[in-house]
């Protein structure tokens, strides 16, 4: 569907010289919601104009179905543009203009006749649930139905990609998850696929199948969204997973833990991973029956990705070593993932 | 000395046929040639959708010069060329030349500045949508911009009206030259007083439709 090759991009020259992307490689599928997170600098938002060109590569390449976008004429690129759909973090709508004429805009420079125009942007309004809001002008509207103007608009030329473009990084919490939803829509009852490129972990978690962490113009970490939520390799996606699951112990309970620790050398700090299934078994009561150990939950979150939930707890054993070995095979047969916390660096 | 009305009625009335004709005209004239020197300033700049450096730079070198010439200079200094385009250099219609070459490339400039506020998103938007650089400017920049556009030629306009006022120095007749004529030079106040009340309800009338229309089209 849509695949990035390489892509490199240079501002400036000689002592001014700013690389901002440096080599970036990614292959999105049909009807995929992908998401690139990184902080303000890490190179997203150029990358996500390298898609439709409105910034050219300085080397690399992009297809769309295949179409390699460099080699097309300007009236070609302009054609292929008509089927990229875009939504920006400051809306971008047209101030002068009705909402009915911004999201008409896409038809009327296509050259659309009148009536289709006119029966197209009325369903594209009452797609994103702004019916009523035809007539009036953007300056009337609140942040999320602005962004659902510039949704609306983004589609009228039914586009095969949607690029988003921190789409909900101007919104309240409340605004975001509604604007989330309707993308959800988007993709689900359109099968259009999504690009989106944001700073904010929650939208990745809520809304993608897929992640990519980018960060001084390169793709750090990628994966589908359970993988890297569940287990982060780099430290900057490890950040960023934190503002969504907390798995740091609180600093507290770690000054409790460290002075135990030193009047008792049996005890034995775990981290376990429970995905999908595995967090419906009643794992830690069984361990206790079966096993002659103690367990004491020292911290735990649970949360749900891509409708799967996903739980992390921080459990200390205490018990003979023997009998803990016992303990973590049986959980490792469970499909959990288990590890060793080591106390002094945890 | 009282005043005659029976010959000054007339007089006023031709004088202020005149400056409306100076005005009216020279603004026709200096919008037609202002507004695309605005939007190619903006389109050729560095970064603008028709980036051209070559075009940019000598545009703006021409319009800075016409710019810095003081228009009574600009008058006498263009009557060759004046008598090229009109056949003479005297007379209410041959001062439109000079007004038109003075007030064009400050509605240039003015304009400019109307398109560079348009945020450049929607520069960005309109490229994202698959416009043509025509398209662009046409559905995106010049609507935009309207409302601070049409304040650019509210301010131009008054302009006009002082510099016309000017441009009885050439025979041009109008206000102006009425009040140099009779009020300054024949000592008549009251002439001088008539024509400046006169001017001041012209310039008031011009600002207030323009700010009215200005409030209409913004919505921001």
């Amino acid at each position: 569907m849509l695949v990035l090759k390489d892509i490199h991009k240079v501002y400036g020259k000689d002592s001014k010289r700013v690389e901002a992307l440096k080599g970036i490689s990614l292959e999105i599928g049909q009807g995929e919601i992908f998401g690139v997170i990184g902080f303000s600098g890490a190179g997203k938002s150029t990358l996500i104009r390298c898609v439709n060109l409105l910034e050219r590569p300085t080397s690399g390449e992009v297809f769309i179905d295949g179409v390699n976008l460099q080699h097309l004429t300007a009236s070609q690129l302009r054609k292929e543009r008509k089927k990229i759909g875009m939504i920006f973090q400051q809306f971008n709508l047209l101030n002068a203009k009705t909402v009915f004429k911004n999201v008409a805009m896409p038809l009327i420079i296509d050259g659309r006749p009148k009536e289709e125009i006119e029966k197209r942007v009325n369903a594209l309004l009452s797609f994103v649930g702004l019916s009523d809001k035809a007539k009036q002008y953007p300056d009337q509207l609140s942040g999320g139905q602005k962004q659902r103007v510039g949704i609306a608009r983004a589609l009228a030329t039914d586009p095969h990609i949607l690029l988003c473009d921190e789409a909900t990084s101007a919104l309240d919490p409340d605004t975001t998850q509604s604007i989330l939803a309707l993308l959800k829509k988007v993709r689900d009852e359109l099968g259009i696929t999504i690009l989106m490129i944001t700073h904010e972990m929650n939208v990745i978690r809520d809304i993608c199948d897929k992640v990519a962490v980018i960060d001084g113009g390169v793709i750090v970490e990628q994966g589908s969204v359970l993988d890297v939520f569940s287990e982060p390799q780099q430290e900057i996606t490890k950040n960023f997973v934190r503002t969504i699951i907390n798995d740091a112990i609180p600093p507290t309970i770690k000054a409790l833990i460290k002075e135990k620790h030193q009047e008792n050398d049996s005890m034995y700090l775990y981290r376990v991973l429970f995905k999908g299934q595995s967090t419906h078994l009643p794992l830690l009561s069984t361990i206790a029956k079966r096993f002659p150990i103690d367990v004491n939950v020292i911290h735990g979150t649970i949360t749900e990705l891509q409708g799967i939930p996903f739980g992390h707890l921080i459990i200390e054993f205490q018990g003979e070593p023997s009998a803990i070995e016992q303990v973590l095979s049986y959980i490792r047969q469970q499909e959990v993932t288990v590890r060793e916390v080591d106390i002094h660096g945890a | 000395m009282a005043l005659d009305w029976s010959y000054f009625g007339p007089e006023l009335r031709t004088a202020i046929e005149q400056t409306l004709l100076m005005v009216g005209l020279g603004l026709v004239f200096s919008l037609i040639i202002g507004i695309p020197l605005g939007v190619i300033l903006v389109v050729t700049r560095e970064n603008g959708i028709l980036q051209n450096k070559t075009i940019f730079t000598s545009l703006s070198v021409i319009v800075n010069i016409f710019r810095s010439i003081p228009f009574i200079i600009l008058i006498v200094a263009i009557i060759p060329f004046t008598r090229l385009i009109v056949g003479t250099s005297i007379g209410t219609v041959a001062a439109i030349v000079p007004l038109v070459i003075f007030t064009a490339p400050y509605i240039g400039r003015l304009i400019e500045n109307s398109l560079l506020e348009v945020d450049h998103g929607v520069i960005e938007l309109a490229q994202a949508m698959g416009a043509t650089p025509w398209q662009i400017i046409w559905r995106f920049l010049l609507p935009e911009a309207l409302g601070s556009i049409i304040l650019a030629i509210t301010i131009a306009t008054i302009g006009l009206i002082g510099a016309s006022a000017m441009a009885g120095a050439v025979g041009g007749g109008g206000l102006g030259d009425l009040a140099i004529v009779y009020g300054y030079q024949q000592f008549q106040t009251v002439v001088m007083i008539i024509t400046v009340v006169l001017l001041i309800i012209f310039v008031q009338l011009i600002q207030s439709i323009g700010n009215l229309l200005a409030k209409k089209i913004r919505r921001k």
